[in-house]
């Protein structure tokens, strides 16, 4: 890769395995477990953090070495805050059905720990260039399982993908339904995220187990 | 066969194949001679135990889906005779059509994802499922499709126990773990007044589908009819003595009082469950039920209230419908899953009846709680156990503070005394 060096291609594809935000650090649960009923809500909401990460880290990036450390948290509050207003104004603009499926989740970028994390973790010491990559990485990294969760639970509770009905109809019993499969009501429901989750991280602990803690 | 197991030896398959091998025999690698004393009550014998207890059950279960199936279709008999309506081969015909698939479902399925991780794991089988086994099929309506089953099994070995370490590492009963799977996974097959009765809910689909030379069938459970404050039409179609013996509808297994209650008795003379989360679970459930029943006296709940019907019901008949009885003497008393201490079964048994009883009179779906109950006080159970062990520990180490130490009233001594009494 001529356009990354190594250690900074290490910095988007870190987060994606062996550093992974959700799986590894276990950040960012609550909005997992909430809006991944849906393969298309997740998308979304993938699509969001990363924006929000990018920027936001870019930005506390820039102003790094003036923010003074006492009120800092204040200062990302405010940035993450204000991406996250331009971020819900263009959902309500354009996707008004799905920033209503989304609720109160897309505000609550703003108390995602993986964001403020990376902020005080990586943002505060590096530089834009750099910080912008770790956005990326640890959003992308966010949105991995958040796609992989939504298409379980999307698939196995409602027998649909992005809203198309893969599986045939529930109701008319066609495809699948028709030698009796039933949608699965408990994915619809929250625990199911957790998990599913709990099934990632187990798959991905027993390929890699360098990443099991001792105790 | 034991030449078989040399032959096996280290191989991957072992496991597999030693399961099969200590399940006929009694392994020979125990001690045969010296001063070990060797106990006859291991785990195997338990679980054996357990099954006995649970066979009258299935073969009462067995009669009743079809006696159910009969008397949807056919009304309930005038004059109820044991032998004449209820003990036939037509009955039990239905049973070994119905009932027993379920049962090979649950064990073939659920000992083939033992058999895999044994494999994978590379030690030996355990005997956890036998009980797990025959319990998941005693608590699901008849009519339950058995790929779902199979699901919930899957679902329930592996997240419910293998992922916590296996047989007796497992915080939640594997056997609710797969009920309340298949009660969320599934909420339309698992209540309702269609699904306790074999065939019920294929003609009410067939009639919708427009055949008309079908009858529809229905069979409400006690609690339905409660629920819906439909109590008359409740008392005129089961008696008590109908609840007691179980000639009502409900989950496979569940519905008769009378043989838990026997199967509780055998399982506390063998003691193998203990007396102690039995009795503390029945006195829960009755103080709970005398707690509705005086509300609905005192007028604070009117007859219009949709908790009427369940609130005012007899306090002590809540323990012969549903499946209470059942989960106080076959899932409470889990050892694994139930609190360890004395004191601590006393509390745990209390809560499970007082909860199961308010569940039931409260959850606004499913005029049913037991097997909610039993799973959120498994997952209190260690809690519990610990400020029992605290509470004697603080009290040990009071009585030490104020104990007079004798004679060598060196820091040794007291050491010394404080390491016996902790």
């Amino acid at each position: 890769m001529a356009l990354l060096t190594k250690k900074d291609a290490s910095l988007i594809l870190d987060p994606l395995t062996d550093n992974n935000p959700i799986t590894i650090q276990v950040l960012g649960i609550c909005s997992a477990l909430a809006i991944t009923a849906e393969l298309k809500a997740s998308i979304v909401m993938a699509i969001s953090v990363i924006f929000v990460m990018a920027l936001g880290n870019v930005v506390i990036s820039l102003m790094r070495n003036i923010i003074p450390s006492k009120i800092r948290i204040i200062v990302q509050l405010i940035v993450v805050a204000t991406l996250v207003i331009i971020v819900d104004q263009v959902l309500k603009a354009y996707q008004f059905e799905l920033s209503k499926t989304l609720g109160a989740f897309i505000g609550l970028i703003i108390t995602n720990c993986i964001i403020m994390g990376r902020f005080e973790a990586f943002a505060l010491a590096n530089g834009p260039w750099k910080s912008f990559l770790d956005g990326i990485g640890n959003a992308l990294g966010y949105g991995v399982i958040l796609i992989i969760v939504g298409f379980f639970r999307e698939l196995l509770g409602s027998g649909t993908l992005l809203g198309f009905p893969v599986l045939g109809d529930p109701i008319l019993k066609t495809g699948l339904y028709a030698t009796g499969y039933e949608n699965n009501g408990f994915m619809i429901i929250p625990p199911a995220a957790l998990i599913v989750v709990g099934l990632i991280i187990w798959v991905q602990r027993s390929r890699n187990p360098a990443l099991v803690e001792e105790n | 066969m034991h030449d078989l197991k040399m032959k096996y030896k280290g191989k991957k398959m072992a496991p597999a194949f030693n399961a099969f091998h200590t399940f006929l025999f009694a392994p020979n690698e125990t001690t045969h001679s010296g001063s070990h004393v060797r106990g006859a009550d291991d785990l195997k014998r338990t679980m054996n135990t357990v099954i006995m207890a649970l066979v009258p059950i299935l073969i009462f279960s067995m009669f009743n889906a079809g006696y159910q199936h009969y008397s949807a279709l056919n009304g309930f008999p005038e004059n109820f005779s044991v032998l004449e309506h209820f003990i036939t081969w037509d009955n039990f015909w239905i049973g070994i059509i119905k009932v027993l698939p379920l049962v090979a479902i649950s064990y073939g399925i659920g000992l083939l994802v033992e058999f895999i991780f044994a494999v994978i794991k590379g030690h030996e089988v355990e005997e956890g499922y036998l009980v797990t086994g025959m319990l998941v099929p005693l608590i699901v309506p008849v009519d339950t499709p058995l790929w779902m089953l199979s699901v919930a099994v899957v679902f329930g070995v592996v997240i419910g126990k293998e992922v916590f370490g296996g047989t007796g590492m497992n915080i939640l009963n594997p056997a609710l773990t797969i009920r309340a799977f298949l009660f969320f996974a599934y909420p339309t097959w698992m209540s309702g007044d269609k699904v306790w009765v074999y065939e019920a809910r294929e003609r009410s689909e067939q009639i919708l589908a427009g055949a008309d030379n079908v009858d529809a069938i229905s069979g409400e459970t006690v609690l339905g009819y409660l629920a819906q404050n439909n109590e008359a039409a409740m008392a005129a179609k089961y008696s008590i003595s109908d609840m007691f013996f179980g000639f009502i509808p409900g989950s496979v297994g569940e519905t008769s009082a009378f043989l838990c209650l026997l199967g509780g008795l055998f399982l506390i003379f063998s003691k193998i469950a203990s007396w102690r989360i039995m009795v503390s679970a029945v006195i829960g459930s009755l103080v709970m039920g005398l707690m509705f029943n005086q509300v609905v006296e005192l007028g604070w709940v009117g007859e219009t209230s949709k908790f009427y019907g369940l609130m005012s019901f007899d306090f002590w008949k809540h323990l012969i419908v549903g499946g209470l009885a059942f989960g106080i003497v076959y899932m409470a008393t889990d050892p694994v899953t139930g609190s360890q201490t004395n004191k601590g079964k006393w509390i745990y048994g209390f809560l499970i009846g007082f909860l199961s009883v308010m569940i039931r009179v409260f959850n606004p779906a499913y005029p049913e709680g037991v097997f909610l109950a039993i799973l959120l006080m498994n997952v209190f159970a260690p809690t519990i156990d610990h400020y029992v062990i605290q509470g004697n520990v603080k009290r040990r180490m009071k009585r030490l503070k104020n104990a007079v130490v004798l004679p060598r009233d060196s820091d040794a001594a007291a050491k010394e005394l404080k390491a016996e009494t902790v």
